[in-house]
């Protein structure tokens, strides 16, 4: 069971789903859009009040022409948590979404409760590069990103829906107006990550050919509260390869943040 | 009948002709921009841009209008990736034909003022024959240099009229744009035409460049394009025209045709097979290379719905689906229409369409007079030379476009009322654009 609600922020509308009770959980999605209300949110919502927002740009969201930023939309982001009067969330953010909430700590600092960092892009990788999706065909970046092909299947396909190939194609617009040079980090971003002292969980597949785990590894090295918890066997989108799994390690972080 | 000459600059890799070096490679380059440029092999590239200068000469002395550039990045079907330097060349040893840039990559420009001063120098030094022609270039150019396609329409845009505020206003002034910034815009060398040079622009697919062109008199050269898919685009321009308060007429369209004119029709068919032979050319379908449809529309470039007519016109006339011209879209992105993309057509197919002309100067006459009446195109280029063509051949088909052609083709143009942009002003000089200022345009006091 989920509810769909819709903000005015900063002359656009932010459109969120959310569902379950407890502590306020936001999913911040990857940058291919939000696929909605996923069996992860409905194992989480079993103790989390979860918030799935569509970011500005992305899904129903209104797109906000101006934004040139990762930056920016996390400031949209962080008003629209202030309007929604959510307090002291835990800020789930996977791939693009994972940066934002990485810049999303950056601004709130003791404001967030616990940040989990899912295959999260801002960061240059020290070996490797970040997938770059000028070059990758739609279907073939979605399959780059599952170690699993039969869950891919299952998914997406070799031919997934009008919607959501829609979904891609938006997604994939709207990523680039906000990163592009340099590709899906920013070089400030470690030096800010330093004040972060909020726990952090950062939560890597050991086959992630999207983001490279090194950038897994320097969130963790880089953030004086976090962990770093490697799925074996699995790749970018664990959210919805693994959805049992990072479900489990998010609940655990929070049990660990609160002993 | 305004006539130009365009070959890409094909990098014509004479290996090609062994069957087993050909049989090697098909693997490693049947995907658009997968050929590495460790297949480059400068001396034999040297020997071509020259071969090709001395084409764009003839062509000078048999009789055509206008030597046309284009410009491309990564491509080995195209070396002409810095064309405002063919350009600079062509001003200084031609000496009557127009410089015909179809076009400058105006959205890859960091610092359109460079680009504004190289074509002045341009237009000086040959002392008015310029054409500038803006185009926003394909998937493959914003890879090339990593331009960020959502804004690539904004940016060709906005670098056009810093362009034209450099040349038409006096400086010094401040632009503060979106796209570019600069506080002294005061380029010493202006163009020679006055107020601006000849203006042109080029595209295949994109609603927004058509409108655009039409709302500033320019006339379009499609590139090309299916006939009847090019006949209802030209439509679309005609519609905005009525709406800025103008008739466009043939002045304002250009139509660009693939052509092999030879001593017989037998010659001609045979040697016109060499358009499929070059390297790896996507743009010249039916040899090894093939189109990355999602890199037709890289992220954000085209806007929902604004295809011309031209996009899928020739898969509406049966199981033809040429690659270079399938737009892929999120509406159109089906497993099936990806295995479709991978064919390509045949020759013989390509012939059968008038994708390519082929023939004796009678034939080709009889073709391109038929096109005309379809089109009513008031200038027309013919892309020759191509892909696996020979120098021989390419002079060939040169001679007999000039002095069979290109003559029989402006008689009758004459006779059914087409005229050039040089025979009836399309309004580049005088439109009301010239006059209006950008709202980044501000004024400084010198100092």
């Amino acid at each position: 069971m989920h509810s769909v609600d819709e903000i005015e922020i900063a002359g656009g509308t932010i459109v969120s789903l959310s569902g379950g009770s407890g502590q306020p959980l936001i999913y911040l999605h990857h940058s291919i859009s939000s696929q909605g209300w996923l069996p992860l949110h409905d194992t989480l919502a079993q103790g989390y009040e979860v918030h799935v927002p569509d970011m500005p740009g992305w899904g129903r969201s209104t797109r906000p022409e101006w934004a040139r930023d990762v930056r920016d939309i996390a400031a949209l982001m962080l008003a629209w948590i202030d309007a929604k009067g959510i307090q002291r969330p835990v800020v789930v953010g996977c791939g693009l979404g994972g940066w934002v909430a990485a810049e999303l700590a950056v601004m709130m600092l003791s404001r967030m409760d616990q940040l989990v960092l899912v295959g999260a892009a801002g960061l240059q990788p020290r070996q490797g590069t970040i997938a770059d999706q000028l070059v990758i065909d739609y279907n073939d970046y979605l399959r780059l990103g599952f170690q699993d092909q039969e869950m891919f299947d299952q998914v997406f396909g070799e031919d997934p829906p009008r919607e959501t190939r829609q979904l891609l194609y938006d997604g994939r617009e709207m990523t680039m107006r906000v990163t592009f040079k340099p590709w899906m980090f920013r070089r400030q971003l470690p030096h800010l990550l330093r004040n972060v002292e909020t726990p952090a969980v950062v939560v890597w597949g050991s086959e992630d050919r999207i983001v490279p785990a090194d950038c897994g590894r320097q969130y963790a090295e880089i953030l004086p509260n976090a962990r770093l918890e490697i799925i074996e066997d699995a790749g970018h989108f664990l959210d919805l390869e693994r959805p049992e799994v990072l479900a489990g390690l998010i609940r655990a972080a929070a049990l660990n943040s609160v002993a | 009948m305004f006539t130009g000459k365009f070959v890409e600059r094909t990098f014509s890799d004479p290996r090609i002709k062994d069957p087993n070096w050909r049989a090697a490679q098909r693997p490693r380059s049947t995907v658009d921009m997968s050929v590495s440029n460790r297949e480059f092999d400068s001396r034999h590239a040297a020997e071509l841009y020259n071969r090709y200068f001395d084409e764009h000469l003839y062509a000078e002395e048999v009789g055509f209008d206008a030597i046309m550039l284009n410009e491309h990045h990564n491509a080995p079907f195209c070396m002409g990736s810095q064309p405002n330097i063919e350009a600079a060349i062509l001003a200084r040893i031609t000496s009557r034909v127009k410089i015909c840039m179809l076009g400058n990559v105006l959205p890859l420009w960091d610092d359109p003022l460079l680009l504004a001063e190289q074509l002045a120098e341009i237009d000086m030094i040959s002392r008015g024959r310029l054409i500038n022609g803006w185009v926003r270039g394909t998937g493959r150019e914003s890879v090339a240099h990593t331009s960020q396609p959502p804004y690539n329409f904004d940016r060709l845009e906005e670098a056009h009229d810093l362009i034209q505020h450099a040349w038409s206003v006096p400086g010094p002034f401040r632009w503060e744009g979106e796209h570019f910034h600069f506080r002294e815009v005061n380029p010493w060398v202006l163009p020679y035409q006055k107020p601006a040079p000849a203006q042109m622009a080029a595209g295949l697919i994109s609603k927004n460049s058509m409108e655009w062109a039409a709302r500033r008199h320019y006339p379009y050269v499609m590139l090309a394009t299916e006939v009847g898919a090019t006949k209802a685009a030209f439509e679309f321009y005609k519609e905005i025209a009525r709406e800025e308060g103008y008739e466009a007429g043939s002045q304002h369209f250009g139509y660009l045709v693939k052509v092999h004119v030879d001593e017989s029709d037998e010659l001609a068919y045979e040697v016109g097979k060499n358009f499929l032979g070059g390297r790896s050319n996507p743009f010249n379908e039916g040899n090894e290379g093939s189109v990355k449809g999602f890199m037709q529309n890289p992220p954000g470039y085209i806007k929902r719905g604004n295809l011309l007519p031209t996009v899928g016109a020739d898969t509406a006339s049966g199981a033809r689906l040429p690659a270079a011209r399938a737009v892929v879209t999120a509406e159109t992105d089906t497993a099936a229409a990806r295995r479709a993309a991978r064919r390509s057509r045949t020759y013989d197919e390509l012939v059968d369409a008038g994708a390519i002309i082929v023939g004796s100067p009678r034939t080709v006459i009889a073709k391109l007079k038929a096109i005309t009446d379809e089109l009513r195109m008031g200038s027309i280029f013919f892309w020759g030379g191509e892909g696996a063509m020979t120098h021989e051949e390419s002079m060939r088909n040169i001679r007999l476009l000039g002095t069979e052609v290109i003559p029989a083709l402006k008689d009758y143009a004459h006779e059914i009322g087409v005229t050039s942009p040089f025979e009836v002003d399309p309004g580049w000089q005088s439109h009301r654009f010239l006059d209006q200022r950008s709202e980044y345009f501000h004024e400084i006091d010198a100092f």
